[in-house]
């Protein structure tokens, strides 16, 4: 292989969504640009349930099961799955090297026992002696730890003996950009050889619902693919994910004789103060800088996009300068899952890459054009809901 | 270039140049100083929440710092503003408001909290409450503040604003060794060349009803409530948990060659870093001490000493019976038979655990350590533990030559940091 022993190459892809596990799952249900989505379960908002899935495959102990809540198993089960995918599970030669860096936001709550206390709350002689006592009775000693951001990593060590470093990146869309731009940072100076990067949404929590609603960003029913959600009916269909990409040095990766994806070639982290600068002007210095690499006929855009109302607008307005390049938003057909979107859109720019090619449309508007070609240059966007701006290349290896 | 600008591996020296330290023993690092070698205690009976019905009634709160509303992500970013603020000043890199490099922070993790939640369930007229019911509050007007508050990256987004940092700022959660892994980041991002100066802040404002609680039901803090200023006992046979705590440390990192350049006073310098995750369990370390010994040998080496250089340890020690016996194992077995005479103690004794912040206050007071040559003890060892026959410094300061500490922080989940720090190289 040509190229620099630093290069930072994907060698190990994760993925699990309301698509199913695994890339073929993920690059057949693209394919047939058709959303799989919940509008009952959390009604009036639009979900995107993670796909069945047999946890005890990755998850052997149920034990380890039990101390997770569904955003940790959905996490650690792509991990697994990525882990395999790079042929390295099992290697605690290499696992006892591997740098991990999680992306993830915050555990879960048991919302029938908030319920529960809110409404005896309501009634109470002594509201606050009966918070006390009852959170002492109701808490489980295990959603305490499924709370901490960080127990999503810990289980990964736990399960599969990951455990070079671990350090986990708290907070929403970013948190998985700048996970994946540090890792490959450490890497491209030297400082680390294998990287281990991903994390994990559950969109079916009415504790994550509560969230997206004091911003009022969640959508209601009915769906709508990301691009044709306007005025009025704008926000996320929160999606059910997990996405982990191991990556490597070039060095590293063909001293093992690991089968590679692609390159990641940029990576960037930006933001701007969204009340008083223009996040358009934003996103479009960071599509300059990478610009002069571009070449069309053999790009596409892999869009992170939400369907948040002015963060959606905004990077559609930027990409339009990209004209007659292909754009698709993964989020129209598996959801947003914030943390975990970035690591996903930049794996299926892998695997795309890997295979040359790009699925088909999901958009009315027709924003998203039709293209058929041999793809040579995938550019992944991540544009936050609320803050911050990321974007990677990723390009034959 | 000045002289020893670049270390045993070729990378840019870290230095210190400026810190600033927020604990319930005051604001600042005088005073903060002063305190911690006069083996004051800054824990206290908890007032900001009723303690009816609760066995554990202390902590190491911060109650002279207002935030509004109440609640751990504003209380995490005041401490962690005049924290940053005093590093910064001092430092005299960039000015009020524009620091010219990125940002890490250690912040505790992030959730809407119970008195947001009953505020909501108020507003709602239902009987029985659910989440839609909360929900369906939460969209009105009334609430839209709590959005960027509670974002899990809101605190750090704050941070960037007004301190006016450079790039997409990092939020660092890793349990109690989050304030060391946001001094590692910095590092090495200047040893990368990305930036000459960098801000690491751990901060922690999380005593809460419920962050309490759900230590209390992991059975891991002190139930020995009177007095307050005794219960946290590091090292000591009478040990029975740790004693929560709030606090904020800065520390402004830079390259060492650029500091000298412009005529910086060198506080100190991060001489290596060392991680190692431990896969045993979720709250208790491998038995075997293999991960907290290889963590400790691995940020010896990346300093480029060995472990008879090692002329301080400020432990993570927290006063859990588990996590002192492990710390001291893994110390005994990485100093061998130097491990009784080389002293090591434990802040916390003094200022309670400070969770995600506990990385980046006792860096900074290792860097003081240095500076002062002057070692802060272990206050309320009155039952020495046969099984941890180490120099704890006991409950008085001492003056002793310290060239090289450690400050190690081991947290839930298997996160283990160690830091080197030492004095300037000359």
């Amino acid at each position: 292989m040509p190229g620099d022993a630093r290069d930072v190459l994907i060698t190990g892809i994760g993925l699990v969504s309301c698509l199913g596990e695994g890339l073929d799952a993920h690059w057949n249900g693209l394919s047939a640009a058709k959303p799989i989505v919940d509008e009952t379960s959390f009604a009036p908002y639009v979900v995107h349930p993670i796909a069945p899935i047999n946890f005890d495959l990755q998850i052997p102990k149920k034990g380890d099961q039990r101390q997770m809540e569904p955003w940790q198993r959905i996490g650690c089960y792509a991990a697994g799955l990525a882990l395999d995918d790079a042929g390295i599970k099992g290697n605690n030669e290499i696992l006892s090297r591997v740098d991990m860096l999680v992306a993830a936001g915050g555990g879960e709550r048991d919302t029938a026992v908030d319920g529960k206390i809110l409404t005896d709350l309501r009634t109470a002689e002594n509201p606050k002696r009966l918070l006390n006592e009852r959170l002492l009775s109701d808490l489980r000693p295990t959603l305490s730890l499924a709370q901490l951001a960080n127990l999503l990593a810990g289980n990964i060590s736990i399960v599969f003996n990951v455990i070079g470093s671990s350090r986990t990146f708290m907070g929403e869309e970013l948190a998985g950009v700048d996970a994946l731009r540090i890792a490959a940072r450490r890497i491209a100076a030297g400082q680390s050889e294998i990287g281990f990067v991903g994390g994990a949404y559950n969109g079916q929590r009415w504790d994550i619902l509560l969230q997206l609603a004091f911003g009022r960003e969640a959508l209601k029913a009915p769906y709508q693919p990301v691009w044709a959600r306007g005025a009025g009916h704008a926000g996320i269909a929160a999606g059910s994910l997990g996405a982990f990409l191991v990556i490597e040095s070039r060095a590293h990766a063909e001293a093992r004789g690991a089968r590679v994806y692609a390159k990641l070639t940029h990576i960037d982290a930006a933001r701007c103060r969204r009340d008083v600068d223009s996040l358009e002007a934003a996103i479009s210095r960071m599509l300059g800088d990478v610009k002069p690499r571009l070449a069309s006929g053999e790009l596409a855009v892999l869009s992170s996009a939400s369907g948040a109302a002015h963060a959606t607008q905004a990077e559609r307005t930027a990409l339009g300068s990209l004209e007659g390049i292909p754009v698709r938003a993964t989020g129209s057909v598996l959801g947003h899952g914030v943390e975990a979107q970035f690591p996903l859109n930049v794996g299926l720019a892998a695997l795309a890459i890997s295979r040359g090619g790009l699925w088909p449309a999901l958009d009315p508007t027709g924003f998203e054009l039709p293209w058929s070609g041999t793809l040579k240059q995938a550019l992944v966007t991540g544009i936050g809901v609320w803050r911050g701006e990321g974007l990677a290349l990723v390009e034959p290896a | 270039m000045s002289k020893n600008v670049q270390d045993h591996k070729g990378r840019p020296v870290v230095a210190v140049t400026g810190i600033g330290i927020v604990t319930s023993l005051g604001i600042g690092k005088e005073d903060n100083w002063k305190k911690l070698t006069g083996g004051v205690s800054g824990i206290h009976e908890i007032t900001r929440f009723p303690t009816e019905g609760l066995r554990t009634r202390v902590a190491g709160t911060i109650d002279f710092i207002p935030a509004e509303p109440v609640c751990a992500p504003a209380l995490s970013e005041e401490f962690a503003l005049l924290a940053a603020e005093e590093a910064i000043a001092e430092s005299g890199v960039g000015s009020k408001g524009d620091f010219p490099g990125p940002l890490f922070v250690a912040v505790p993790p992030v959730e809407v909290e119970w008195p947001q939640r009953i505020e909501l369930a108020s507003a709602s007229n239902a009987e029985t409450i659910g989440y839609d019911d909360l929900i369906r509050m939460a969209e009105t007007e009334r609430f839209a503040p709590y959005y960027e508050r509670f974002l899990y990256r809101g605190t750090t987004e704050r941070l960037a604003d007004k301190l006016g940092t450079r790039g997409s700022p990092i939020a660092l959660s890793t349990a109690c060794a989050s304030g060391a892994s946001a001094i590692q980041l910095g590092v090495e991002a200047i040893q990368r060349g990305e930036t000459d100066v960098a801000l690491s802040i751990g901060t922690d404002g999380s005593v809460n009803t419920e962050a309490l609680i759900r230590f209390a039901l992991l059975s891991a803090l002190s139930t020995q409530n009177d007095p307050p200023s005794a219960a946290s006992k590091p090292f000591s046979k009478n040990r029975d948990g740790f004693v929560m705590a709030e606090g904020a440390a800065t520390l402004v990192l830079e390259n060492l060659d650029h500091a000298r350049a412009r005529g910086a006073k060198i506080l100190g310098v991060i001489a290596g870093c060392g991680e190692m995750a431990d896969s045993f369990h979720r709250t208790r370390s491998s038995p075997d001490g293999k991960p907290i010994i290889g963590c400790i040998r691995n940020a010896l080496a990346d300093a480029g000493i060995t472990p008879e250089d090692v002329d301080y340890i400020n432990a993570h020690g927290t006063g859990t019976p588990e996590n002192d016996k492990m710390e001291a194992k893994g110390v005994t077995t990485v100093l061998g038979e130097r491990a009784t005479r080389v002293p090591i103690s434990s802040n916390k004794s003094m200022i309670g655990h400070t969770l995600s912040a506990a990385g980046a206050i006792e860096a900074a007071f290792s860097l003081l350590t240095i500076q002062h040559q002057r070692i802060p003890p272990t206050i309320n060892y009155q039952v020495p533990d046969p099984e941890i026959p180490l120099d704890v410094v006991p409950n008085t300061a001492r003056d002793a030559k310290v060239r090289y500490a450690i400050s190690n922080s081991f947290g839930f989940g298997g996160q283990n940091v160690c830091l080197v720090l030492s004095g300037e190289p000359h």
